[in-house]
This record gives structure tokens, sequence and C-alpha cells, in this order.
């Protein structure tokens, strides 16, 4: 035990003394946090819409008034042409062109029905999709004004069915983006750090050459990485605690399940994230190699997490490697016990894979460290 | 010459001989652009709900039939009770609920009117949003055939297109993006690493004795990486191609030029990393903490920019990628020229001038 307190008194000493790491390691994560946190939404709003008006009636300015009265939209100009509003298309000055065709109005009164059309952007495709639902929900309301002016309330028609829908959205009643957001990319950068620093830590020594000074001292392996690795588990259970403090004072995330519980949790989700941080170190011969690694994980854990992409949007197979990915069970549960008050019988299947992992990892990585070579 | 050509053989032993490195640095694009190319999506696709149904007529039968036909959602549960909604949410196994209200089909024939709420589990905004708004597309189509006896009067039809994507697959949306965040992040990382290497193991000292000059040094660390970072955007520009069906609607020599444009942007940013940095440790925390989520985040990758608050879209026009992707996004898919991302090129450029102009500044040849 003492011999513990030793490894883990030079480690935090190393830790502190490198005035270059310590910014890196505690400013860093929690500046992204604050900052990157607000850019992370998928919501369309200041849509670049411009609009081609062919008609030039009262219709037509009537309908392109709807579109400036919508706090989505983002009037730019009219164009005079196609070619010129391709043109802006092409450059990227607009995203949304709505043409209104001549007679426009005549056709709409005498015929009872006319054209519009539409161009969309649609490079990012969930954008576009939501986009034109936006436009025709503006082109329907100006619709209904039409009919109600124009139609002929003596005639008697027969009335259509409706099914009304009232959506309820639970949990994020104003779909505010950062309530989900914030969590996760808490989660994301207590990973980073804590597999950064371990997987780096012990191939440094290696690389330096001190691994073998320590190597010859009467120290056990397993005091050895246990004295390693409880230092960055200190570090990453403090830096989720600054995490959730800075979550609960600038965003206002709501915590509505035990955060006991959430704490419980992240302890053995920073054992796992430890144990594939020394087994890389095992594994590899120098820092590069060793982040090299690290980083490969990384990506794809972040991007696989359900995170910034729905799981459940993935092919099948996706999916499947996604069940060995830490990072997603982590990710789950912050945001069910935070948002939802989920409690243990709820987190329970997600809990049990995370120990598992933990075990799993921890066993493999103390099994593969070798102190004779 | 004949000096500094020696040096760049040194650097390509040193790489050429780490075996483990090179895989990593050439297999790990490839697996990478792979995996995301196919499994990020922001598609709406197999999302589990449930039902609550007050009614259990012919109307609400159809209505759940049409629903669970659609490729969208697939029916997981059936509930009985309110109360089980919120444990069914707690639990996560299921997304949104369809709640349907007493004697749906007799309101529905007689008053002409019924209503169904869709509760959604908006933790995830986007999806729940998402999940409305098709939920709602097909209870407007199921009116549609219902009320197809009907003549609509004074009908507006707004007929759209979607340009450059028509399918709106969100592959045209990640691939640039993914392909960017690789060649930058490799590029950064690798020349911060090999340049902070030698501060670390002692060997600079010995180059910065030797006859050659600062900048050659400088040079010659990253001349190398330049031909492997140019192959793996080859291999990138390739797979997106032959696997993700992308198009190349402009000129493939143009946005060959550009890539090694950005190339040298990225590498010029891991020599600042690297005059700044003391230690490999703090050269790849900079270059992956540092760079890794504000390229994800602020590039328009994944979120649109101009739905950020504003002080953020000033913040984004700094990062090196954003510009890169929209010059990417434009060659290839919308096949535009110089002549509309000149300025996009022009801000790689000078990104590239200030960051080698500053590393030439901090870049210190005598040892402390």
């Amino acid at each position: 035990m003492k011999t513990i307190g030793y490894i883990i008194q030079k480690e935090f000493k190393q830790i502190f003394r490198n005035k270059g790491m310590l910014p890196i390691i505690f400013i860093l994560p929690i500046l992204q946090l604050v900052i990157l946190s607000n850019a992370a939404t998928y919501e369309v709003k200041n849509i670049k819409f411009a609009y081609i008006d062919y008609d030039r009636t009262s219709t037509s300015r009537a309908l392109i008034e709807k579109f400036n009265a919508s706090a989505f939209f983002n009037v730019l100009t009219d164009f005079p042409s196609q070619e010129k509003a391709s043109a802006a298309m092409l450059s990227g000055e607009v995203d949304v062109v709505m043409e209104i065709p001549n007679h426009f109005e005549r056709n709409l009164l005498k015929e009872k029905n006319a054209n519009l059309s539409i161009t969309i952007n649609a490079i990012d495709g969930a954008a576009a999709g939501v986009e034109s639902v936006y436009v025709n929900q503006i082109v329907q309301s100006f619709n209904k004004d039409v009919k109600m002016n124009y139609m002929d309330t003596s005639k008697k028609i027969t009335q259509p069915v409706t099914i009304e829908s009232i959506p309820s959205f639970w949990y994020n009643t104003t779909l505010d983006y950062k309530t989900f957001m914030v969590p996760g990319i808490l989660v994301l950068l207590v990973t980073m750090i804590t597999l950064f620093l371990s997987g780096m830590n012990i191939v440094r020594e290696k690389e330096i050459g001190t691994l073998e000074q320590i190597n010859v001292t009467p120290i056990r392996k397993s005091q050895f990485i246990i004295g390693k690795l409880f230092p960055f588990w200190i570090i990453g259970m403090g830096l989720l605690t600054i995490g959730l403090i800075l979550a609960k004072v600038i965003f206002n995330t709501p915590m509505l399940g035990s955060l006991l519980l959430l704490y419980a949790y992240t302890s053995i989700y920073i054992l796992v994230i430890l144990g594939i941080g020394l087994l890389i170190s095992n594994f590899t011969d120098t820092q590069q190699q060793a982040m090299f690694i690290a980083w490969f994980f990384v990506v794809i854990f972040i991007l696989m997490s359900g995170l910034f992409t729905p799981i459940e949007s993935m092919p099948k197979w996706a999916q499947i490697v996604t069940e060995f990915n830490p990072i997603k069970y982590f990710v789950e549960i912050v945001r069910m016990v935070l948002l939802k008050g989920s409690g243990l019988g709820d987190i329970l299947p997600q809990l049990l894979k995370t120990l598992l992992f933990a075990i799993l990892m921890n066993v493999l990585a103390v099994w593969s460290y070798r102190k004779v070579n | 010459m004949k000096r500094f050509i020696g040096f760049i053989k040194k650097e390509l032993y040193h790489i050429f001989r780490d075996r483990r490195s090179l895989f990593i640095l050439f297999g790990m694009p490839i697996a990478q652009i792979l995996l995301f190319g196919f499994a990020i999506t922001n598609e709406i696709n197999n999302v589990d709900i449930a039902i609550l149904d007050h009614s259990k007529d012919a109307s609400t039968e159809e209505i759940i039939n049409k629903i669970s036909a659609s490729k969208y959602f697939t029916v997981k549960q059936i509930l009985t009770r309110e109360a089980d909604i919120e444990t069914a949410f707690k639990k996560g196994n299921i997304k949104a609920v369809l709640n349907f209200e007493k004697h749906f089909s007799r309101n529905l024939i007689k008053q002409n009117q019924a209503t169904i709420q869709i509760i959604t589990d908006a933790t995830d905004p986007n999806t729940a949003n998402s999940i409305t708004n098709y939920i709602n597309a097909i209870l407007q189509n199921y009116q549609q055939e219902k009320n197809r006896a009907i003549v609509v009067e004074y009908q507006i039809i707004p007929q759209t297109r979607m340009v450059y994507n028509p399918e709106l697959k969100s592959v045209f949306m990640f691939v640039p993006g993914v392909m960017t965040i690789i060649l930058m992040l490799v590029s950064a990382m690798m020349t911060s690493i090999s340049i902070t290497r030698e501060k670390e193991l002692g060997t600079m000292e010995i180059l910065l004795v030797s006859p050659l000059k600062p900048f050659q040094v400088i040079i010659g660390k990253v001349v190398p990486y330049i031909f492997l970072s140019v192959i793996n955007a080859a291999v990138i520009v390739l797979l997106s191609i032959f696997i993700f069906k992308m198009p190349v609607q402009g000129s493939l020599f143009l946005l060959g030029l550009e890539s090694v444009l950005f190339i040298i942007t990225s590498l010029a940013l891991g020599i600042l990393i690297s005059t700044i940095a003391e230690t490999q440790q703090a050269a790849m925390m900079i270059s992956l903490m540092g760079l890794m989520l504000p390229v994800i985040l602020l590039s328009g990758f994944i979120f649109p920019i101009s739905s950020m608050p504003v002080p953020l879209q000033i913040i984004s026009n700094i990062i090196p990628a954003k510009w890169f992707i929209i010059i990417i996004k434009g060659i290839m898919l919308k096949g535009v020229g110089m002549a509309f991302i000149w300025k996009e090129t022009l801000i790689l450029i000078g990104m590239t001038l200030f960051f080698i102009g500053l590393s030439v500044k901090k870049y210190k040849i005598r040892l402390e």
C-alpha cells in the first residue's frame, strides 16, 4: 500500500510539474465544453432565401411577405432572372430560391390552381429536408388565406376529414440543442483526456528509458499499474465534476436523476478507458505510435457513439459495431440519467456491459504488461 | 542542395523504418472513411415507436398499418396505460409514442375530425423533430386518400427541386468532411510530432549545429509528409468516387491542386504547433485535443454553420477546414471552377503563409 502511495505521489508530481501540459489537461477541455456546445445544433434557421418574381402582382407580393415575416428565412434579394439565381446558388450565396411564374395570380383565380417552383441546395440533405418542410408550411398557410378570401362561402361544400396531430416533446419541450449536447460533449472530453494521458504515460517512460529503472525495483506489477493509473482516474473524475458544475451554471442543463448513480457509473467507465490506454501503451514502442492508435480509436468511438448522429439511423452492421463502443454507453447513460431521470434499473444493461468491459480490458492490460523484455 | 536531399532521405528512412506508424498512417484513413461513409448518417430509419390506442377501431388500425409499413418506423411495443410511456422512455428503447384518442373512428366520421398525440423523447431534439414531421407526412397522406372525392379549389402546388444532391444522401455531406478531418489531423499531427521528437530526444541539437539552415531542416521534415498526405488524399478521393459514388462534377485536376494546398496548410499548422510544444506529449495533445473537436464542430462537417450563434460563426472563419470543405463540395458536387472558389483558395493560402511566418518567428535556433 505504501509503495502504491509513493508511485501515485511521483505521478502527481510529474503531472503538476509539467507547466506546458496543465492548461491542456484542464483549461482546454473546459473551454471546449463551454464554447463548442453552442456550435452543435441541427436546427435550421437563417435560411438564405431569394426569389424571382415574374408575376409581380399583389398575390405574389403577399406570398413573399409571408417569407419575410418568417423567423426561419432570411430573405436576401430578388433576382431578375433564373441565370442570376443559379449563379448565386453555385457560389453559395443562397440556399433556397423560389420562382413565381408569370400569370401566377391569374392561374390561381381563373384556373383554380397555380404552380410555384422551389429550388433547394441539397448538399446537406438533412437541412434541405427541413427547409422544404418550412417552405411548404408557409405556402400552405398562404394558400389557406387565399381560399378564405376567394372561396364562395355560400356554396355548400363537403368538409374534408382532418386528423389533428398534437406533438408533445418530452424531457426537452423547447427542443433546446444544448440540453442534448452538453452532457455528450462532457463525456467526450473526459474520455479523450484520460485515454490520451494513460495511453502515453507508460510508453513515455519506455521511450525515455526510465521504465527499465522501475522494472528493476522490487515494485510489483499490480502495484505499479494501480499507481500509474490512479492519478488519471482522479483527473477524470475531477473533470466530470467541473464539467457538471459548468453545465448547471452556464447551460442550466437539467439534472433529474441521481448524481450518485452517475458518479458510480463514471468510476467504472474510466477504468475501461484506462485499461484501453494501458493496453495501447503495452503494445507500442513510441509515443507517436501510441498516439496514432489512441487517435484512431477515439475518432471511431466519437463518431459512432450516437453523440452527433443517432445510432438507430446507422445500418445494422454498424449498430452491432457500436455495441463494442464504451463511449456509446456513457453517452446514453449520461443523457438518460441527467435528462430523463432514469434510475439504476433503467441503466442496468449498460452498466453491466461497461463493468464487463472494465474487467476484460484491465485483465488484458495487466496480463500483457511485462516487467521483463 | 545535396545536403538537403540527404536530409530528406534521412527523414524518409525514419518514416519507412517505423512500419507500425506507416501502417497506421495509411490504413487508418481508409478504415475511417469506409466506416464513416457508411455509418454516419442523420437520416431517420427504423425508429422504434410504441402505440397507445384507446379506441382500437378500423381507422386507427389503418393508420398503424400505414406507419409500420413505412421504412422509417418499426412498431416495437403496444402500450395499454399512459403511465407506461414514462417507463418505456426511461429505459430508452423507444423514441416516440402515438396516442390515439377514444372513439377515433367515430369522431372522424361524425365530426370529420379526430386527434392523435405524437409524444416524442426529445432528449434528442433533432430526431424528435424529424419523427414528428415524418408521422405528420404519413397522416397527411392518409387524409388525402380519404378526401380524394373532394375537389379542392384555389390550390397552390409547390414543385420542389433538390439540386446537387437530389436523393438527399447524407454521404454527400459527410464524405468531404471526413476527408478534411483525416487530412488535417494526420498532417498536423505528423509534422508536429516528428519535429518535437527530435527536440525531446536531443537530436535537434545535432541538426542545428549541422551546416543545414534552419528552414532547410523544417522543409526537409515537411516534404516527405507532403508526399504521404497526397497519396492519402488520392486514396480517399478514389474511395469516395468508386465506393460512395460521389460525383466529381468539376475538374479533378483542380481538386488535386486544392488538396495539395490544404495539406500544406495543415503541415504549416503542424510546424507552428511544434514551435510552441516542447515535448511530443504536448504536441500531440495540442494537435488532438486542440484541433479535433473544433474541426469536427466548427467546420460545417456535421452541423450547419449558418445556424450557429453569431460569435461562433465568426470563430469558424479561422478554421482552415471550413474553407476546404466549401472548396471540395463546390468542385465535387456543384462542379464549379476557380471563378467561384478563388476567395476560399486565397484564404487558405493566406493562412498557410501566416502559419509559416509565425513559425519562422517563433523558431528557436538556440537551445535554452
